[in-house]
């Protein structure tokens, strides 16, 4: 039986594997899936055919369980809105989280079920240092998460809050953390473990409290690889070979995700956690006496719908407009008029890796006119025009050229070259950074005051 | 050869895994790092298969409460996960 087992759980992993290779490209993505999902059901399956003597009650417990999270689970993936993707997967992580810290707690009730005991009912030792490990990973993933999903959500201001001498405050618990492992892993007291617990619950939020909204993209992926380490540190709590590959897949994947977030800012990865970015009260370049040039929906029209090429540059300002389907209209209509039109999106513009690019494929914009920054920068100097909608920092040339910018040395896209740029935007106000963008005082830029979705609307109708 | 430790096998099995996933995850295409991040989310929920195990012994037992408490939690994310996973996916289309 137990071979049979680990033989079903195999395929599982193999399954997971192509699920993850499956998204090469959109074409497999959707084939990949499905082999997930029937790795997941394998994997379940051949786990309640194993279970040693469950009796009917634990089957229906069971179903019960499965049909109650199933449904909610299905519910919240058919309604959720696609803007509100980075909040939801915040909200997933954190269930990861927290099954692990409850899995963790099981086992340490209960270890015979798992068969991690010594004949004389204790738990071994190696497996008592992974369980430490496995629950406090997955309480910070719980906290984090949760504190994650309360900034995206809007339920907290998702400006850095910094308390006072933070880094010490981290210092000391996650110290107590540490020693409160080591004693749970001598001494199998319950009560070193409880109290583990809640100090890694609390260093959750205490990390990810002063990290502000922009850095969402990178502290996102940091708990999506967080949630792998949890499970894999069960995984080696319970000596099961699937969670522990499972749990490697998805912790490598946070981490590249996070590391490629990172060079997208130019940030290193140890700066995002420190937090406090943008907070720092940044003096203004001394351009506030330059004038813009603002203009109207209808000159924008007349310009765009006479051009050969426009290339949409969206920010998260899109997303909070939820102007994809106006900008997937305002295609539609200069294709009508001859002109060609493409996406650009930089890695970390939105809240979350590729953000823009489910946006807009909500919208219907097809993938294969959406390209990524270094595929589309050299773009620029032949376009007409570049409208750039609810972006800001991304599109900074000071990035490139002031020593003295914050951002300085991040990727940015090169708008600037195009013909003519067109910036959506409500007021003059900075970006996240705190930076103004020396791009609204070109010669060839035009400032077009207003919604990112009505300004866009207005745009498409003047062509009309 | 004396018999190897079982914790060791553990961390060959870990360390050739963080491989495959780490050559496997470059490859996926930018353009679907969301959908990555929503499917490695539905699939790190196979913790489930420790939580199936702490309700399973007949009778009850605080383990096997908490046991409950995890596969309903590790449900909504399995279901939730693939769910919205292949809700995005069926978004990305090809033009024509």
């Amino acid at each position: 039986m137990a071979n049979l087992v680990a033989f079903g759980y195999l395929i599982a992993a193999v399954c997971f594997v192509l699920a993850l290779r499956g998204l090469s490209s959109p074409a497999s993505s959707q084939q990949g899936n499905r082999i997930g999902i029937a790795g997941m059901a394998i994997a379940v399956i051949v786990t309640l055919f194993a279970l040693p003597d469950p009796g009917w009650s634990s089957y229906l417990l069971i179903v019960v369980g499965l049909a109650l999270g199933g449904t909610v689970g299905a519910i919240i993936a058919r309604r959720i809105q696609m803007t509100a993707m980075p909040q939801l997967v915040a909200a997933f992580h954190s269930l990861v989280g927290m099954a692990a810290v409850l899995v963790a707690a099981a086992a340490l009730y209960d270890p015979a079920a798992y068969g991690i005991t010594h004949p004389d009912g204790s738990i071994k030792g190696m497996n008592r240092i992974e369980m430490g490990l496995g629950t406090v990973i997955g309480a910070i993933t719980f906290t984090g998460s949760i504190i994650a999903f309360a900034k995206l959500q809007a339920l907290m201001r998702s400006a850095p809050i910094l308390l006072p001498s933070r880094h010490l405050i981290n210092l000391a618990v996650g110290a107590a953390i540490v020693l409160l492992l080591i004693l749970f892993a001598t001494s199998e007291s319950t009560v070193a473990f409880w109290l583990m617990t809640l100090l890694a619950f609390a260093i959750g939020a205490l990390l990810i409290v002063p990290i502000g909204g922009a850095d969402m993209p990178v502290v996102i992926s940091m708990l999506n690889s967080y949630s792998g380490w949890a499970a894999a540190g069960i995984g080696f709590t319970l000596n099961n070979p699937l969670l522990i590959i499972t749990g490697a897949l998805v912790g490598s994947s946070g981490a590249i995700l996070s590391y490629i977030m990172c060079k997208g800012m130019n940030r290193s990865f140890v700066s995002v956690i420190l937090g406090g970015f943008g907070e720092t009260g940044l003096a203004l370049a001394d351009q506030q006496d330059r004038a813009v040039k603002p203009g109207s929906a209808e000159d924008a029209a007349f310009i765009m719908q006479n051009a050969r090429s426009v290339i949409v540059v969206p920010g998260y300002g899109m997303a909070v407009a939820q102007a994809q389907h106006a900008v997937r209209e305002l295609m539609d209509v200069l294709s009508k008029h001859g002109v060609d039109v493409k996406f650009a999106i930089h890695p970390v513009a939105g809240r979350m890796p590729g953000h823009m690019n489910v946006l807009l494929a909500e919208a219907n914009v097809p993938y294969d006119v959406v390209h990524e920054m270094e595929d589309i920068n050299n773009d620029f100097q032949t376009a007409d025009v570049a409208y750039v909608i609810g972006a800001n920092d991304i599109t900074n040339p000071a990035a490139k050229t002031d020593t003295n910018s914050p951002i300085y040395g991040m990727p940015v896209l090169d708008v600037e070259r195009a013909k003519a740029v067109f910036f959506v935007k409500r007021s003059m106000a900075p970006g996240y950074a705190g930076i103004e963008n020396t791009l609204f005082y070109n010669d060839n830029t035009m400032m077009l005051f207003g919604d990112a979705k009505k300004m866009t609307e207005e745009i498409v109708r003047a062509m009309a | 050869m004396a018999a190897i430790d079982p914790g060791l096998y553990n961390l060959i099995v870990f360390v050739l895994a963080i491989f495959v996933g780490y050559y496997v995850v470059w490859s996926v295409t930018p353009a679907l790092h969301t959908p990555l991040m929503s499917v490695t989310n539905a699939i790190s929920s196979v913790i489930i298969v420790g939580a199936l195990i702490a309700t399973g012994p007949a009778g009850f037992s605080f383990s096997k409460a908490i046991g409950f408490l995890a596969v309903i939690l590790a449900a909504v994310n399995i279901f939730g996960g693939f769910l919205v996973t292949q809700r995005m996916l069926g978004m990305f289309k090809k033009r024509g």
